[in-house]
């Protein structure tokens, strides 16, 4: 009787922790994606709410006409994404993806500075009709037919 | 011709998975024996004509016979020969037919060699691995039928994806999907227990050599996925948290939970529900998977599929199998008794530990893979990245690795720490050195500080179980255990290292210029464009000098592809026994300076090494677990033969 018991609280105890790890463990989870996550902004979300400077985000738009500047130390580069509403100067140090050229699509990865620039560590370019980063699906008809035509 | 013939051969397996669903079922109602004969010949026969079908593919993508029309979308005539055979499973319809092909293997197999458990379990597993057989049978014929026809056939083939034309791709997929499908035995196991009341010792030691199994592909796959991003993608990472990654790392943490709690009910005949319902869980998990990557909800160089028919079915699936099989287990669960009891310290508590561990660190995974697709229902895009995944994962991993050093050197039911504390002297010692050599050092994070600490910790403790046992006489699924957790020291760190002591130029170069990137000394002597049989890419000529060392050449290219026009870079690797260095050529500036990305990555191999270490300890308790089945067998055989001759 006395050890039936035991085996049942036993099991209870042992279920009651695994209960407790796992609701410890998804409230935890939604605090930190609360927090951790990245957000994905356009340029006119971003110029009307911009993100904390330290807050990882994603910036996703057009490479305006023209914009694309070359620092002289040869690996950074400056240009602007704009959504025809907003737009936003973005500094980038590193090999731009092979598409990644003006007038075409692009999501930058990384931070808004205080002084309004935008300092990207990974851009990604459409690569294929078949692989479009999931941001650019959902641009304007005109802006993703103006993609595929100038990737093409 | 062969074509049809293809097809033919799935609408026949897929037929007879329905007989083998049917004929399993009715004779665990207590049908005829000529039915329920019928399940493992039936089983085996499927599982044939599955190959033939896959075999069948292969053939018409050798011959790139455009009149296929997933040949004309996926191949093209001007392709190495290696990436035409490979490309008839880098494709939506192709991989799915590779899965089921692999399933069907798996069913046969089980049903020519698996006789250890009483024949209506054997009968109820085999329905129920039909069951699940049946549903993507009919996903490919209904919805993506590889050997759909063009009239007329296509001039010329659109080509496949260059980031998928590498020697990687031969073997990633059918590897991971071997793995992935494997597991489908041990859900079908965990059912067919269920049904007709088996889940016991018996159940669990006949389903861990297949569990161990898929485990042990899906290691290889992981650890070779890895790699594969780590050369090809040219990031200089080796783990993204890309949710096709995760969608391959959730069946494996469910897989090893299963691994461990398979061995408590094998040897100790406890955690009889959680065995079971974790067998569920891993082919779930391998089921989610699927869907992630293959119903075009994610983007990437996975996600073949577009068409959201084929979304919604593959979902269904999931449904149907996953929520058949909790209902099995709600109506069952009553039925499987208490197993043995146990004290908290005792090799049971730490291996329960580890399962609750292993199964946070999935749901972690699983909520920050499945978090942005939920936010993006609602409106919100946001993705889930390094920030969220590793501390996240940390809370969990970090507990489970101190309890892994621990918990192998305790006795089954009931133990003192107090007995194993001297032992773990000198590991912990070693750990809190470490950790307090690389704290104190100031330039390296938390997470990597800890990594390095307890990578050193285990790596002795790991081999402590071996102490004071007469090395000959050990077994060898000890010695599998030993290797495998060795393994994972080895592979902590080097993502530690990794993390703590990578260093990274990125420089603009003209012609002639030498670059230093940590020890290194790079060369730039020039760039010259070259041609392949598919490509032409500009190639840079360096090389590389570590410290006053002979200089090694690398060459780094900048590829274009024709068929689908597409460019990428090939990066150029140096391996030493303590690191290695990792070159990226970009683009040339206005004045003619060319953009190298340069990484001096130390100890950053043994991370594959480690995955390959904790695989190795797979193969050896699994070669362990069968040479003693099969000895028991014989055994067996020979007290029966005896008794017969002494009968006569």
């Amino acid at each position: 009787m006395n050890s039936a018991i035991k085996a049942k609280h036993q099991r209870l105890i042992l279920v009651l922790v695994a209960l407790a790890a796992l609701i410890g463990a998804a409230l935890m989870a939604t605090w930190a994606l609360r927090s951790q996550a990245s957000f994905f902004y356009l340029p006119a979300d971003m110029a009307a709410d911009p993100p904390e400077p330290d807050r990882a985000v994603r910036l996703g738009g057009m490479v305006e006409s023209g914009s694309i500047k070359r620092a002289a130390d040869g690996v950074t580069i400056q240009f602007v994404v704009s959504d025809n509403k907003a737009r936003i100067p973005v500094n980038f140090s590193g090999i731009a993806p092979d598409l990644f050229q003006e007038n075409s699509g692009v999501v930058a990865e990384g931070k808004l500075r205080a002084d309004g620039t935008f300092v990207a560590d990974n851009l990604l370019a459409k690569h294929d009709e078949k692989y479009v980063p999931r941001e650019m699906k959902d641009m304007t008809a005109a802006q993703a037919r103006q993609t595929v035509a100038e990737t093409r | 011709m062969i074509a049809s013939l293809g097809l033919a051969a799935l609408w026949m397996a897929a037929a007879l998975a329905a007989l083998q669903l049917v004929a399993g079922g009715l004779s665990l109602r207590g049908g005829n024996p000529a039915l329920a004969g019928l399940v493992r010949p039936v089983a085996a026969v499927q599982g044939l004509l599955a190959v033939l079908s896959f075999a069948a593919l292969v053939i018409v993508f050798w011959q790139t016979d455009l009149s296929v029309k997933l040949v004309a979308m996926n191949s093209h005539s001007a392709k190495p020969l290696l990436y035409k055979i490979a490309g008839s499973w880098g494709n939506h319809e192709g991989s799915m037919l590779l899965w089921v092909t692999i399933m069907g293997l798996a069913g046969g197999f089980v049903a020519l060699i698996e006789r250890r458990l009483p024949e209506p379990t054997m009968l109820a597993t085999l329905a129920a691995q039909a069951f699940v057989s049946l549903g993507f049978y009919a996903f490919l014929l209904i919805s993506s039928n590889p050997f759909e026809r063009l009239s007329p056939a296509a001039p010329e083939g659109q080509g496949l994806n260059p980031l998928l034309q590498d020697p990687g791709l031969a073997f990633h997929p059918p590897t991971l999907y071997i793995g992935y499908v494997g597991l489908s035995v041990a859900f079908s196991f965990a059912v067919g227990a269920l049904l007709t009341r088996e889940v016991g010792p018996a159940f669990a030691r006949a389903m861990r050599p297949w569990v161990l199994g898929a485990w042990l592909f899906l290691t290889i796959g992981i650890t070779a996925g890895s790699y594969w991003a780590y050369y090809e993608l040219g990031w200089g990472g080796w783990w993204f948290w890309d949710p096709v990654e995760n969608a391959s790392l959730m069946p494996w943490l469910a897989a090893t939970a299963l691994l461990h709690s398979a061995s408590v009910l094998a040897s100790r005949n406890a955690l009889r529900a959680w065995t079971v319902m974790l067998g569920v869980v891993a082919f779930s998990m391998s089921m989610v998977g699927t869907f992630l990557v293959r119903s075009g909800i994610l983007t990437s160089v996975h996600a073949f599929a577009v068409d959201p028919e084929r979304g919604s079915f593959i979902l269904g699936l999931l449904v149907i199998n996953i929520g058949a099989a909790l209902l099995v287990f709600a109506l069952r669960a009553a039925s499987v008794t208490e197993g043995e009891r146990f004290a908290l310290t005792s090799r049971e508590g730490a291996l329960v530990f580890n399962n609750v561990m292993l199964t946070g660190t999935l749901g972690i995974v699983l909520i920050g893979t499945l978090y942005p697709l939920v936010a993006e229902a609602m409106g919100l895009k946001v993705s889930v990245g390094p920030p969220y995944f590793n501390p996240m994962g940390a809370v969990f991993v970090v507990p489970m690795l101190v309890v892994l050093a621990v918990g192998p050197l305790l006795r089954w039911r009931r133990d003192r720490l107090g007995r194993v504390a001297r032992m773990l002297a000198v590991p912990g010692l070693l750990a809190i050195g470490v950790g307090a050599w690389f704290a104190g050092s100031g330039f390296v994070g938390v997470l990597p500080v800890l990594g390095l600490a307890l990578a050193a910790g285990l790596a002795v403790a790991s081999f402590l179980p071996l102490a004071g046992r007469k090395l000959r006489t050990v077994k060898l699924p000890l010695w599998g255990m030993v290797v495998a957790h060795f393994g994972v020291a080895v592979a902590l760190f080097g993502m530690a290292a990794d993390a703590a002591f990578t260093t990274e130029r990125l420089v603009a170069a003209r012609a002639g210029q030498t670059v230093v990137v940590g020890p290194w000394k790079v060369f730039l002597r020039d760039v010259v464009p070259i041609a392949g049989p598919n490509w032409t890419a500009l190639q840079a000529d360096m090389d590389a000098r570590y410290k006053d060392g002979p200089a090694r050449d690398i060459h780094p290219q900048a590829r274009s592809f024709w068929a689908p026009p597409q460019g990428t870079s090939e990066s150029a690797l140096v391996t030493r026994w303590n690191g290695q260095l990792y070159a990226v050529l970009g683009e040339q500036a206005e004045d003619g300076r060319w953009q190298l990305r340069l990484w001096w990555k130390p100890f950053v191999p043994m991370i594959w090494y480690g995955g390959l270490l904790i695989a190795l300890g797979g193969l050896l308790a699994l070669i362990g677990r069968v040479a003693s089945d099969l000895r028991r067998i014989f055994a067996r055989e020979k007290i029966a033969y005896r008794r017969q001759r002494q009968g006569r």
